[in-house]
């Protein structure tokens, strides 16, 4: 029981690896803030794509969002980081998380959202175009807004997703949360740095994870 | 004021303007191989209240829903105000926000309250500042009976009261026609009468009006003419008294007797 406590829960080595963890936090937040809000205008240009009248734009995005379905994210994220290089690019491990996250999350939120769209009755569009607004207006003002709110739980669900799978960028030696414990699991010998970054994943997500249970109880009513 | 409102306000009276404010000729509009409206030729005065009639399927939401081009007639030309509505360079958005047009399903938008449906395209369309549009959404709630529900969201109200924000929001655009589809249908019998009101009140301030509706009582008492389709042409029109009265084709006769039953 005390090695269980030395190992996984030393206070002392954990107040230690602190900075180093919150350092990376300040990265995982970082990468959030950037491939979220671009995965969402992603994905709408993928739900947009998806029911274009272009047959051309319909095949690639399919083809898109297949691929980054069957696709291990990890798998997406080497290829474009030791890929690239070969076609000339050098791309900071930033930008190789910043492209292979807009790849994936494009595709997952596109097909969220897409069913969304679907979602809206078609008397909305009706209604909205009858007034005199164009496509564009219609879409943005009347079919979007209760397309993602129909789809809400979905969309947040999706999110959480997306933070855990931050963590992949370690892989990519890019300083995150995950990677900057490991490294002070490396130094102290010791797993308790890996468990303050779970703990602070957990504290991140959990209201997440408990507002999608209330959505998706919401819906259900 | 565009000049058809303009027109139609002073349209009231016995007095009848020269020229048609809508005017349809030889319409036909085809889904794949079948052919819904057989060439319809229809014109409607300003200020006129015209009721369109006619068993399920006769193709009086198509015809309607051709006007403003929410469906694209196959054939045929249309004429509103002046304008070649079918012609390729038209502004269909600006020609859109003249012809109102009323649902069966009201289609109020379930996430804006009654004053933000209202105001939606006073601000996108005609691109008025915020206040003005709240000032002229708020007048025309005020007109259906509903300036008190402006904070409502759609999902809080009554089937009649939703519907009268959808008045409200297409009259609110100061169109120079309105068009309603069965505006009626969906409500429970004792909403009907304060949607009715709101017509009835539009129609007395000079709206042009094309109402598809089965409410007969309504028809011999604000209608100036009854049209009755079947099978995607007009088999007669004449007025209410003509159509419900005595008409003269064996086809109406049997549609009106059985509606009335
Ligand atoms: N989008 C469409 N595609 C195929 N057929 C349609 C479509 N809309 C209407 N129709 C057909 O056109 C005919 C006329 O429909 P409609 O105009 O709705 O009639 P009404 O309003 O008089 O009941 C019906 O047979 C209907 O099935
Ligand atoms: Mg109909």
């Amino acid at each position: 029981m005390d090695v269980l406590l030395q190992q996984f829960f030393n206070l002392d080595i954990m107040a230690k690896a602190l900075p180093l963890v919150l350092q990376g936090l300040k990265t995982t937040l970082l990468i959030c803030l950037i491939v979220i809000p671009m995965g969402l205008i992603g994905g709408v240009l993928v739900a947009l794509a998806s029911r274009s009248t272009v047959r051309a734009l319909r095949v690639s995005v399919t083809l898109l969002v297949d691929l980054m379905r069957a696709l291990p994210p990890l798998v997406v994220l080497i290829l474009v980081y030791s890929g690239l290089p070969f076609l000339g690019l050098r791309i900071s491990p930033l930008t190789a998380v910043v492209i292979a996250f807009f790849l994936n999350n494009a595709a997952y939120y596109g097909e969220i959202i897409r069913a969304g769209i679907e979602s809206v009755p078609a008397g909305q569009w009706e209604a909205a175009r009858s007034t005199g607004l164009r496509a564009d207006q219609a879409f943005t003002w009347v079919i979007l807004p209760q397309g993602l709110r129909n789809v809400l739980p979905d969309l947040v669900s999706n999110t959480v997703e997306v933070v855990k799978l931050t963590s992949l960028a370690s892989v990519v030696s890019l300083q995150e949360m995950l990677y900057s414990a490991d490294m002070a699991r490396s130094l102290t010998f010791n797993a308790s740095p890996i468990v303050l970054a779970a703990l602070i994943y957990f504290a991140l997500l959990w209201p997440a994870v408990r507002l999608v249970s209330r959505l998706e109880h919401a819906a259900a009513r | 004021m565009s000049e058809a409102s303009e027109l139609s306000a002073g349209g009231t009276g016995t007095m009848r303007p020269p020229h048609p404010l809508l005017d349809i000729r030889g319409l036909h509009k085809s889904f794949g191989t079948i052919e819904v409206l057989k060439g319809i030729d229809l014109a409607v005065s300003p200020g006129e209240l015209v009721f369109l009639i006619g068993p399920s399927g006769s193709g009086k939401s198509t015809l309607l829903r051709c006007y403003n081009r929410l469906e694209e007639a196959s054939g045929g030309s249309i004429w509103f105000d002046g304008q070649e509505v079918l012609a390729d360079r038209i502004d269909i958005n600006a020609l859109r926000r003249r012809m109102g047009m009323v649902f069966q399903s009201f289609n109020l938008y379930p996430h804006m309250t009654a004053l933000g449906n209202v105001t939606l395209a006073l601000r996108k369309v005609l691109k008025k500042p915020r206040a003005e549009a709240e000032r002229i959404g708020m007048a025309a709630l005020e007109g259906v009976g509903l300036a008190h529900k402006a904070a409502s969201y759609p999902g809080e109200l009554s089937g009649g009261q939703q519907q009268r924000v959808a008045i409200a929001r297409a009259s609110a655009l100061e169109p120079g026609l309105m068009l309603f589809d069965e505006p009626t249908s969906a409500l429970d019998p004792e909403l009907v009468g304060s949607v009715l009101q709101a017509m009835r009140d539009m129609r007395a301030a000079g709206m042009t009006m094309l109402v598809v509706s089965h409410e007969m009582r309504f028809a011999r008492e604000a209608a100036d003419r009854v049209v009755f389709m079947d099978g995607g042409v007009i088999v007669e029109q004449g007025p209410p008294e003509q159509i419900f009265g005595s008409p003269r084709h064996e086809r109406t006769r049997a549609f009106v007797s059985e509606v009335a039953r």
